[in-house]
């Protein structure tokens, strides 16, 4: 046995497996169960009272799921992890947890449209208030602080153009303001940037995309950096102070740098219950132990497509942090020099008229409504993701009417190129 | 002696070891922390001895609470003490006047005094500071792994099957996996426990 810790490929592959210890089955089997048998009376109490560790229902846990937990977890250097049903489920557990009716959140403008939506409309019914803010401008989320703010969301690499965002600037923010960061890693991945690392508090996760991998389960993650005190101002009465749903528990005062991940699960995954399915939770495991691989090729395959782009006499600009011209190069040099992602869009000359015909022309990428697919993948944003933002909106998150939005996937470079130039000349 | 981070080893060796343990500050109301510890270090066969001088004349978990360390009567092999770090020094103090040492004094989760620590590794007592056994017992055991925590252990070895749905062996062959390197400075930077 050596001391060297085990790097990233090896985490991707082995952190939260291990051999199953009744059958020996060597890959995490699917435990497609609702519930679990307790061994006596005493231990049902001490399970439900939070005093043992063990498995109760599906709901609130489950050991297939807890593999990618713990893997999660692991390859973002974090504490522990919650696995729920989607992306967008692991953003309403992390918020419940942060804020009261009448509190706000700081976001950044560039952001996932489904998100803008969720932030803008769902979340004003349980009284939290979104302030926006430009992730180009450090000092707008400073100008953004009131006493009432409880958290700062961004995106480590922002949909849909694939834009930077300066991770240690806004953590010193929040750091400043006395809140946590919640970064959504989704288009990065912990492969090109690890939050936690830059000064993040908690990371969430559509493991939909790239961590799953095949465009074939949705899922969500949440994973606590262990780095927040929630004791410290009483801001955060959810973690700080005793619980009644748990007869007076204090979480943070119990689970210590995993409580935030504790929190999100008994009072919030148990009780808004958008639990993920086992079978879910396999499939994305099994993706994830290529996760390294594929994230090579996407962004090999990605820097080869917008180069090509870039040249080409229909397009009018490109949108990719890694192109020497870019400009987030500089930002993504610093924060994602494996490879600055797969997403990312560009405009056309022609307008929207001329993206409309590219979709329909081309053969080999498909037009559908994700990213981070084995898959090549094309959408005209304006009118599909980000068409509920008023036209102003769309400009400012990089979703202008002449934009096009790739997701480009690890077929051969050579062949997305041929179906690009095919359909850009048709 | 490195209190930032500790080698598995030396954790595993601490909790394969003791077989005694007097919690200072263990409490009999069901949602404290020391409750849930003691409870669950019970149920893993430690010797546990409750000690709380406001509770004398009571039990925890049919275990009588003794006022004092020097009380007890009996040697103990570990001190794990549920203060915060302002009371950690008037213990170890008394942990020093028993006769024999036990073999460990550990602090709780939030808990450290380093000077303390250094008086009670020159009397060659093993020192653990800012960590719950309960945790770490369930991190070595990979049963914490349920929870969604990050064990930071990997291991391709079949490991024990469950006693009565607990894993019981620490020996679990792993090697260390998946730095928190994050969460150890936030704790460092931490002020005092709540
Ligand atoms: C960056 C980002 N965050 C969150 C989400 C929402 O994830 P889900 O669709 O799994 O709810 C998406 C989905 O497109 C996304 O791209």
């Amino acid at each position: 046995m050596t001391d060297r810790l085990p790097g990233f490929s090896t985490l991707a592959v082995h952190a939260g497996a291990q051999p199953d210890p009744t059958t020996g089955a060597r890959v995490t089997p699917i435990y497609q169960t609702t519930s679990f048998v307790f061994n006596d009376a005493d231990h049902a109490a001490s399970l439900f009272g939070l005093q043992a560790f063990g498995n109760i229902y599906t709901r609130i846990g489950n050991p297939t799921t807890a593999v990618l937990e713990e893997r999660m977890a692991a390859l973002e250097g974090g504490t522990a992890a919650l696995a729920v049903a989607s992306g967008h489920a692991a953003q309403v557990v992390v918020l419940q947890q942060l804020l009261m009716p009448g509190d706000e959140f700081i976001a950044a403008r560039k952001l996932y449209g489904g998100s803008i939506n969720q932030f803008t409309h769902a979340f004003k019914s349980f009284g939290w208030n979104v302030a926006w803010a430009d992730p180009d401008d450090i000092a707008s989320f400073e100008r953004a602080v009131t006493p009432r703010t409880k958290a700062i969301f961004i995106e480590s690499i922002a949909n849909p153009a694939g834009s930077i965002t300066d991770i240690e600037a806004i953590a010193d923010v929040a750091r400043n303001a006395g809140v946590p960061l919640i970064v959504d890693n989704t288009l990065a991945t912990p492969y090109l940037i690890r939050p936690i690392d830059h000064g993040a508090d908690i990371v969430v996760h559509s493991l939909t995309k790239f961590l799953g991998g095949h465009g074939n389960s949705l899922g969500g993650i949440i994973v606590d950096g262990g780095t927040f005190d929630w004791s410290k101002e009483n801001k955060y009465p959810m973690l700080s102070e005793p619980r009644p749903e748990y007869h007076g528990i204090r979480i943070q005062e119990t689970f210590g740098n995993f409580a935030f991940a504790i929190a999100c699960r008994v009072l919030g995954l148990r009780d808004l219950g958008p639990a993920l399915s086992p079978f879910n939770a396999f499939m994305i495991l099994t993706g994830i132990e290529t996760l390294p691989l594929r994230m090579q090729k996407h962004c090999e395959n990605a820097k080869a497509v917008a180069e090509f782009l870039a040249g080409h006499p229909a397009v009018a600009s490109v949108n990719y942090a890694g192109l020497a011209g870019d400009k987030y190069n500089q930002l993504a040099r610093k924060y994602a020099p494996k490879g600055a992602g797969a997403v990312f869009t560009f405009s056309l000359r022609g307008g929207y008229d001329a993206g409309v015909s590219l979709v329909s022309n081309l053969k080999l990428f498909s037009h559908l409504a994700n990213v981070g697919d084995t898959r090549s993948l094309v959408i005209h944003p304006a009118s599909t993701t980000h068409s509920q933002l008023d036209d102003d909106a769309k400009v400012r998150s990089g979703a202008g009417p002449d934009v096009v939005r790739l997701s480009i996937g690890i077929e051969d470079k050579e062949d997305l190129i041929g179906d690009l130039a095919q359909a850009l000349s048709a | 002696m490195n209190h930032d981070a500790y080698d598995d080893n030396y954790i595993r060796g601490i909790l394969n070891s003791v077989k005694s343990i007097a919690m200072v500050g263990a409490s009999p109301v069901n949602v404290r922390p020391s409750y849930f510890a003691f409870k669950y270090l019970a149920q893993r066969g430690y010797d546990m001895i409750p000690v709380n001088p406001g509770h004398v004349g009571k039990q925890l978990l049919g275990k009588p609470f003794v006022a004092s360390l020097t009380d007890i009567g009996r040697p103990v092999d570990m001190i794990d003490i549920f203060r915060s770090s302002a009371h950690i020094m008037p213990v170890v103090d008394e942990v020093l006047t028993l006769s024999p040492l036990p073999k460990v004094i550990w602090m709780q989760l939030g808990a450290r005094d380093d000077a303390a620590a250094e008086k009670a590794e020159a009397a060659g007592i093993k020192v653990v500071m800012n960590r719950c056994p309960k945790i770490e017992y369930g991190r070595l055991s990979s049963e914490i792994s349920w929870m969604g925590v990050n064990s930071r252990t990997l291991s391709s070895k079949r490991a024990p099957i469950p006693t009565q749905g607990m894993r019981l062996s620490l020996n679990r062959m792993s090697v260390g996996g998946g730095a928190t390197a994050a969460s150890d400075r936030a704790a460092k930077n931490k002020s005092e426990p709540t």
